[in-house]
C-alpha cells in the first residue's frame, strides 16, 4: 500500500514536471485560472503603465500579438520579465517571486492574441518621407543622423504604432526622457536654450539647436529654467493621413541594428 | 640644514610611532581630545561625525586641493569610512579588503584580502564594506561571508577569525565593528533573507563570543507576542550599521532593520518587536535595557539602522542625555537615552504615510498606504528619507546635519515564501527617480527638529556629511561632487568633481599638523588639504 502510494505520488510529480514549462517549451500548463487572475493583477499594477491594459501597447510594445518580437517563447518571456531588457526602459522584476513571474507570463500568453493590426502605411514610402522631411537632422537610424532627438534604430521594437502616431502628432505629449529643454540666462544677460546633456548640483551642460555645447556653473547664472514635457520636435499633424500612415509603418519596421 | 635634519628625524620617529601606535579603549572614549586622529567609524562613541579641527574654515576652504588619491584594489561599491591613527589610515574596500596607508603619501603599508567567493550570499544589499574598528594594536573587520577577523595593525597578519553566523542562510557583515572596552560589537546584514537578527559582542583578545542579543524575541521572551505564529523565526531585524556607545551609562545604542518579509506583513500580525527600533543594550551583559520602535509593523522596508547620535543638551530647561535619529521613515526623533522616553518627532522630509506621531511617538498611520499588488505611491521610497550614510552633529552650531532623500515609490505587495538563503521580501517598489526625485543636505535644530537651512542636491544622496569646528559641512553627491557648505547658513563654499558617485562618509584628520578631509568616491579615496609651501601641497 505504502509502495503504491509512493508510486502514485511519483507519477503525480513526474506528470507535473512534464506539464510545467521548461526552456524551449511554449506554455506552463500547470497554471490555474486563479493563477492567471493573480497574474493579471500584477500585470495591471506593474506592467500596464507601459504595455497597456490587456497588452494593447503604449509606451512599450503591444503584448497581445501572436509573436512577441523580443520574447518568442515561454522561457525568453520569463527571462525578459525577470531580468529586463538591457539598454531599454524595461526593468527587471526583482520584486516578483518565480511563481509570480510565471503567473504574469501565463497571463500575457492568455491575452487575446490578435494579429498586429495590419499597418495600412507603406514602410518604403515612409522611409522616403523620413528623408524628405529632414527627420534625420535630429534622429539617428543605424548610425546616420543627428543626435538632438532620441535614436530611432530600434524604435519599432520599443513603442507601439499608436504611441508613434501620438508622438508625431503631439510631440510634447510624449517628450522623451533624457531630452530636457533648459533655458539659462547668464549674468551678462545672454539667454541660451538647449537640451540638457548633463547636470550635477553645481554645474549644467547644454547642447543648443546648432549642436554647440555650453557648460555653466549654476551659481554664475542669473536664471535657470527647466521645461519638462516640452519637445523641440515639430508636430506632423499637417501631414496627409496616408503620409502619416507611411511614416508610422517605416518607424514600426525599425526593429534594431541590422 | 641642522633644522632640516632634526625635522627629518622627528618625521621618521613619528612614522615609527605610527606603525606601533596603541589605541586603548580610553583613547577612543576620549576621541574628542585628539582630533588629529579618527579613531572609530563615526569619529567618536557619540557618533557626532564632527571634527574638532578648525584649520579649514569658510574663508579658506575654497583653496582645498587634492593631497593624494588612492585607487581601490578591486572594482566594487566603495562605501568605506576610514580610521586614522597617527599617520596611518586603515581603509576597508569591497568586498572584504583592508589596507593600511601612509596618510602622508597615500602609499600602501600593508593590505589584507579575504578570499570571498562569488557565491557568497548578499541578499538585498551590495558587496560592500563600510569600515574597520581599531583597539590596542588590532584592527577588526567584518567579512562578507559573515566572519569577524582580527588583524595585526602593524602588518595586517590575521590574529584570529570567528564565524559569526552561516552565510548560507543569508547572514553577512558589511558594517564596521564597534570596539569598546575589551569587546568588539558586530552587527549583521541579511534582512531580506528571513534571518533572525542579533547583535554580537566578542572578546577583543580571543574572538570568543561574549554575548548575543537577539533583536527578535524568542519563545517566553517579552515581545514574542508581537509576532503572529512562528513568524518571529524569520523576523529579520538586522543590525547592519554601526551603533553608538555611552561609556558612562555603559549602554550601546544600535538600530535594527525591517521585519521580514519586508513588504507583505500578512504573515506577521503585530508590532513585530524589535524590528525598526533603537535598542539600548547593556554592554556588560547584552541585555536590552530599553527599546523604542519607530515604525511598528513596518511594511515599507524602513529599517531603523540609521546612526543614533548621542547629544547632551538642555531639554525644556534642564540638561538631559539625549539620543537623536533622522529615521528612514522621514521623521527626526529625539529620545531620552537613559530611559528611552520619546521627547520629539518631526518630519524632516516629505512623507505621506503618517498623520503624525502620538504623544508616545507612535506613528498615526494613514489608511491606504500599505503596499498592494497594483502598487501604492508613498513617500519616502523604500530607500528612505535617509539611509546608511551618516548624519553629523556640531556642538558649536547645535545643528544636526542630514543628507536627505526626497523620493517617492510605488510599493508592491507580493508573495513571500521562505526558503533559507533566498530573497524573502514579499514585494518591492518602483521608485520615482530622475527629475521626479532630489536630495538635500539639511540642518535641523537639534532640540526642535525644525529645518534651519537646506542645500539642494540634484539627486537623492548616498553620501554622509561631516561638520567641523572650522564651521564647514562636507558632503557628497551621486554625480561625484565633493563639496563644502557653510555650517551656519548652508551656503556652498567649494566643490570638486571626483568623477565617480560618492556613496561614503567623509572624515577629517591631521597630516603633518595640517587638517585634511578624506572621502571615497567612485573607485578611489580622495584626500584634500590646504596648500602649503612645505611639501608642494
Amino acid at each position: 500500500m505504502k509502495w503504491n502510494r509512493r508510486l502514485s505520488l511519483f507519477a503525480f510529480f513526474f506528470a507535473s514536471a512534464i506539464a510545467a514549462a521548461r526552456p524551449g517549451q511554449d506554455r506552463d500548463v500547470t497554471l490555474t485560472a486563479d493563477d492567471l487572475a493573480q497574474g493579471k493583477r500584477v500585470y495591471v499594477g506593474q506592467c500596464s503603465l507601459c504595455h497597456g491594459i490587456e497588452g494593447v501597447g503604449g509606451r512599450g510594445p503591444a503584448l497581445n500579438q501572436p509573436t512577441l518580437r523580443r520574447a518568442k517563447d515561454y522561457q525568453v518571456l520569463y527571462n525578459v520579465i525577470k531580468n529586463g531588457v538591457a539598454g531599454t526602459e524595461m526593468p527587471g522584476a526583482w520584486q516578483l517571486t518565480d511563481r509570480e513571474v510565471r503567473r504574469v507570463v501565463g497571463y500575457i500568453q492568455s491575452l487575446n492574441r490578435v494579429e498586429a493590426s495590419k499597418l495600412t502605411g507603406d514602410a518604403g514610402r515612409g522611409r522616403e518621407l523620413y528623408r524628405a522631411k529632414g527627420c534625420a537632422v535630429c534622429h539617428i537610424v543605424r548610425g546616420e543622423g543627428g543626435a538632438s532627438g532620441p535614436e530611432l534604430t530600434g524604435i519599432g521594437a520599443r513603442r507601439s504604432a499608436a504611441y508613434l502616431r501620438e508622438a508625431l502628432i503631439d510631440p510634447s505629449a510624449s517628450a522623451p526622457d533624457g531630452f530636457l529643454l533648459v533655458r539659462v540666462i547668464t549674468r551678462a544677460g545672454r539667454s541660451i536654450r538647449g537640451l540638457r546633456v548633463n547636470e550635477d548640483s553645481f554645474t549644467i551642460q547644454l547642447r543648443d539647436d546648432e549642436d554647440r555645447f555650453h557648460s555653466f556653473r549654476k551659481n554664475e547664472l542669473k536664471d535657470l529654467k527647466k521645461e519638462p514635457g516640452v519637445s523641440t520636435m515639430p508636430s506632423y499633424k499637417a501631414l496627409a493621413a496616408a503620409e502619416l500612415d507611411d511614416l508610422i509603418a517605416y518607424l514600426a519596421s525599425l526593429g534594431g541594428p541590422k | 640644514m641642522k633644522n632640516i635634519r632634526l625635522l627629518s628625524i622627528a618625521f621618521y620617529l613619528s612614522l615609527t610611532v605610527a606603525v606601533t601606535a596603541q589605541v586603548p579603549y580610553k583613547r577612543i572614549a576620549d576621541a574628542g581630545a585628539e582630533p588629529g586622529n579618527w579613531l572609530t567609524y563615526s569619529g567618536d562613541y557619540q557618533s557626532h561625525r564632527f571634527s574638532r579641527l578648525a584649520q579649514i574654515t569658510p574663508a579658506n576652504v575654497g583653496r582645498l586641493k587634492t593631497a593624494w588619491v588612492y585607487q581601490f584594489k578591486q572594482l566594487g561599491r566603495q562605501e568605506t569610512s576610514p580610521v586614522v591613527v597617527e599617520g596611518v589610515m586603515y581603509v576597508s574596500e569591497s568586498p572584504t579588503i583592508v589596507t593600511a596607508l601612509d596618510a602622508l603619501t597615500g602609499r600602501t603599508l600593508w593590505s589584507w584580502r579575504r578570499s570571498i567567493s562569488p557565491l557568497v550570499k548578499t541578499i538585498g544589499f551590495g558587496r560592500s564594506n563600510r569600515g574597520v574598528a581599531i583597539l590596542d594594536d588590532t584592527v577588526y573587520v567584518g567579512a562578507l561571508d559573515c566572519y569577524l577577523v582580527a588583524l595585526d595593525a602593524k602588518t595586517g597578519a590575521v590574529r584570529w577569525e570567528t564565524k559569526v553566523e552561516d552565510n548560507a542562510t543569508g547572514y553577512s557583515i558589511t558594517a564596521a565593528p564597534l570596539a569598546i572596552d575589551g569587546k568588539i560589537i558586530v552587527g549583521l546584514s541579511g534582512g531580506e533573507a528571513g534571518i533572525r537578527g542579533f547583535l554580537d559582542a566578542y572578546d577583543a583578545k580571543t574572538g570568543k563570543l561574549a554575548w548575543r542579543c537577539w533583536t527578535i524575541p524568542g519563545p517566553e521572551e517579552p515581545g514574542r507576542e508581537t509576532w503572529g505564529g512562528d513568524s518571529w523565526k524569520t523576523g529579520a531585524g538586522a543590525t547592519w550599521l554601526t551603533g553608538s556607545y555611552d561609556p558612562d551609562l555603559n549602554l550601546i545604542y544600535w538600530g535594527t532593520g525591517n521585519p521580514g518579509p519586508d513588504w507583505n506583513g500578512d504573515s506577521r500580525p503585530g508590532d513585530n518587536l524589535y524590528a525598526c527600533s533603537l535598542l539600548a543594550i547593556d554592554a556588560a551583559t547584552g541585555k536590552i535595557k530599553w527599546y523604542f520602535q519607530f515604525t511598528p509593523h513596518d511594511v515599507h522596508d524602513w529599517d531603523s539602522n540609521q546612526i543614533p547620535v548621542l547629544i547632551d543638551a538642555d531639554w525644556q530647561g534642564r540638561p538631559r542625555k539625549l539620543v537623536a535619529m533622522a529615521n528612514r521613515n522621514a521623521f527626526y526623533y529625539l529620545l531620552d537615552r537613559v530611559t528611552g522616553e520619546f521627547l520629539l518627532g518631526e518630519p524632516y522630509a516629505k512623507q505621506t504615510w503618517a498623520k503624525g506621531l502620538d504623544a508616545k511617538g507612535r506613528p498615526i498611520v494613514l489608511p491606504n498606504t500599505e503596499p498592494t499588488i497594483e502598487g501604492n505611491l508613498v513617500w519616502p521610497s523604500l530607500q528612505g528619507a535617509t539611509n546608511w550614510h551618516s548624519p553629523s552633529y556640531s556642538p558649536l552650531t547645535k545643528l544636526f546635519y542630514v543628507a536627505a532623500r526626497e523620493m517617492g515609490a510605488y510599493y508592491y505587495k507580493g508573495e513571500a515564501e521562505y526558503r533559507p538563503g533566498t530573497f524573502f521580501a514579499g514585494g518591492g517598489e518602483r521608485a520615482l527617480d530622475g527629475d521626479k526625485a532630489y536630495g538635500a543636505v539639511r540642518a535641523l535644530d537639534v532640540t526642535t527638529g525644525k529645518m534651519k537651512w537646506e542645500f539642494r542636491l540634484q539627486a537623492p544622496p548616498w553620501a554622509g556629511v561631516l561638520a567641523t569646528a572650522g564651521g564647514v559641512v562636507f558632503g557628497g553627491s551621486n554625480e561625484g561632487n565633493f563639496f563644502a557648505l557653510d555650517a551656519a547658513t548652508g551656503k556652498p563654499l567649494w566643490d570638486f568633481q571626483t568623477g565617480g558617485a560618492i556613496t561614503a562618509n567623509p572624515i577629517s584628520f591631521l597630516i603633518d599638523g595640517k587638517q585634511h578631509v578624506a572621502i571615497a568616491a567612485g573607485q578611489a579615496l580622495f584626500v584634500f588639504g590646504l596648500p602649503s609651501a612645505g611639501r608642494g601641497r
